[in-house]
């Protein structure tokens, strides 16, 4: 069992979400109540890691934040190293191709809020934070879950662009998922198989639970309800 | 002082809408007209929710809206019902009134939502949720959440469409109860005439974003200005007759091969659009010598214990509707009169 990789993995779930979540909550919600005209060109562009081979992504990222690019010069310059083949650029590529998991649940949830509901929200005197933190977002919540799982199971199961990015340096960008392909690789069939059938097991209760936790909100009311 | 609110705004996009209309505290002045006709937008615009073009907004000598400057609906401090309320699915039905309390120390809250749901006769529902009480039993809430926090003009947005009859009658009853208490401005959007002739003290009729006339409910009822509104108020008979002679205030109107003379000078010649109220036409089942019209039966429906009857008139396309007790037999043919009370002939413009 590669606990070093099966680490990575899940502190690179972890930050993906941290980073990620917020501003997909930003970009969701303005999504949900703008109409503008530029919006279904800014929602496809958003989806487009969804429909892309994740090689293809990786492969625009190595080249984009490489030695050769002015970007990665910029970057090696200012921070002293490179973002491929390290941590950082594996959180930047997670980020990237996560986009649409993380977006597009959160703007379903923001979505269902009636209109009503937030001019109710304006006319009772909340300011918009109030009203996010107290209407908004409780009703948007199965919404939030749904993204927050998505991200997280997507990015332990990420394999074309964190190799792409990151390599496989262990203890740097070598996660669970390469650790398995590595392990076969090396036809250690017993060492892959308890660390998949340990992946399995994982992603089952993650995903039971968050279900739980969106029906338990569920069940205190939405609006759907009504 | 007396709170005063006052509202002429103009927009041509998305579609025309050009309203100035007041309303003085403890009035309530209900907006009516067909759906589409602008009028849930209007409210949007009192309550800061979206705003016009151009124009002003203000209440008390405090503008809201100036074109260049807006308040926002927390700057204004309005108390607004939506359509379908708009409760926080998620609180209680006490959470929901505190809501519009948060400003206030928790007890504090806990303590006015509790007086307000009092009010509403909602105090043994307290504890739950919007999914768990009756579309009436939300309405009250709404309305309590609404008026809590004691704002300084009360918006409904056709706030009973969705509820019984019963159900309507006793949230009437409340807003009737309440009405003198407020001391504010209240606006009522509704398209249900009824409703605002039983609750409003003066009406807007408004269509295609204008309003076409105000008046108390009574006024615009009796002297609806055009055909537009007489039609939308549900006055019957809306007839047409060119003006045969007009002389010392005194003018004659052809009805047909029938005339009217009715007490007011009118144009020579003029083609003249004109209404009449139901209480000043009266049918007789035979022609007699005081009959004002003569006419015979065109149809027949039977409403209740009444007939609705439409009389043909000689020589003309237009017809006259009245109720007549069902008690009595009549037929269709049957040659009957018609007393009119010409006095009440009210002649609509355009």
């Amino acid at each position: 069992m590669d606990w070093i990789a099966l680490g990575l993995s899940l502190k690179l779930g972890i930050m993906t979400i941290l980073v990620l979540v917020p501003l997909a909550l930003l970009v969701a919600r303005w999504l949900a109540y703008r109409q503008c005209v530029g919006k279904p060109v800014i929602e496809a562009l958003l989806a487009v890691p969804l429909v892309l081979p994740p090689t293809v992504v990786g492969y625009y990222l190595l080249v984009g934040l490489g030695s050769q690019s002015w970007l990665g010069q910029w970057l090696m310059q200012w921070t002293g190293h490179l973002l491929v083949f390290h941590f950082s650029g594996l959180l930047v590529a997670s980020i990237i191709v996560n986009i649409p998991f993380a977006v597009q649940p959160i703007q379903r949830g923001f979505e269902s809020i009636p209109q009503e509901v937030r001019d109710a929200a304006a006319c009772c005197g909340m300011s918009p934070l109030r009203s996010l933190l107290t209407v908004e977002l409780p009703l948007a919540w199965p919404g939030i879950v749904t993204a927050i799982v998505l991200t997280f199971a997507h990015t332990l199961g990420e394999f074309g662009v964190v190799l792409m990015v990151g390599g496989s340096l262990p203890g740097e960008t070598k996660t669970i998922a390469i650790s398995i392909y590595d392990r076969v690789q090396a036809l250690d069939f017993a060492a892959a198989g308890n660390m998949s059938l340990m992946l399995l097991v994982f992603s089952i209760i993650v995903l039971a639970l968050a279900n739980s936790l969106s029906r338990r909100f569920g069940r205190r009311g939405s609006y759907h309800d009504l | 002082m007396t709170s005063e609110f006052r509202l002429d705004i103009s927009q041509a996009r998305p579609f025309a809408l050009e309203v100035a209309l007041d309303c003085v505290a403890g009035e309530l002045l209900a907006i009516v007209g067909p759906s589409g006709c602008g009028k849930s937008t209007l409210l949007r615009m009192i309550a800061g929710l979206q705003h016009a073009a151009s124009g002003e907004i203000s209440l008390n000598g405090m503008t809201w809206f100036s074109g260049k400057t807006a308040l926002s609906p927390r700057q204004r401090s309005i108390g607004y019902v939506p359509q379908h309320y708009g409760l926080f699915p998620h609180m209680t039905a006490l959470d929901n009134v505190r809501a519009a309390l948060h400003t206030l120390p928790r007890q504090e809250q806990i303590n006015r939502a509790g007086e307000w749901l009092e009010k509403v006769q909602l105090a043994s529902l307290a504890r739950r949720k919007p999914s768990e009480l009756s579309g009436g039993q939300q309405q009250r809430v709404a309305l309590a959440r609404a008026l809590a926090a004691q704002p300084s003009i009360l918006l409904l947005d056709e706030p009973f469409s969705a509820l019984d009859s019963i159900t309507r009658e006793g949230l009437y009853l409340t807003l009737a109860e309440l009405k003198p208490q407020l001391g504010i401005p209240m606006i009522l959007v509704t398209h249900n005439l009824a409703e605002a002739s039983l609750l409003a003290d003066r009406l807007a009729v408004m269509d295609n974003g204008r309003i076409l006339q105000h008046g108390t409910p009574a006024e615009v009822l009796q002297f609806p200005r055009n055909r537009r509104v007489a039609e939308f108020m549900g006055v019957r008979n809306i007839l047409t007759g060119r003006v045969l002679s007009s002389a010392s205030g005194q003018a004659v109107i052809a009805l047909g091969e029938q005339t009217l003379s009715l007490p007011r000078a009118l144009p020579l010649g003029s083609v003249q659009r004109w209404c009449l109220p139901q209480t000043a036409l009266a049918l007789q089942p035979s022609q007699q010598a005081d009959s004002t019209l003569r006419g015979t039966v065109h149809n027949l429906i039977r409403l209740g214990d009444e007939w609705l009857v439409t009389v043909a008139l000689p020589g003309t396309e237009d017809m006259l509707a009245l109720q007549y007790p069902a008690t009595e037999p009549l037929a269709i043919q049957q040659p009957v009169g018609i007393r009119l009370q010409s006095r009440h002939i009210h002649i609509l413009e355009d």
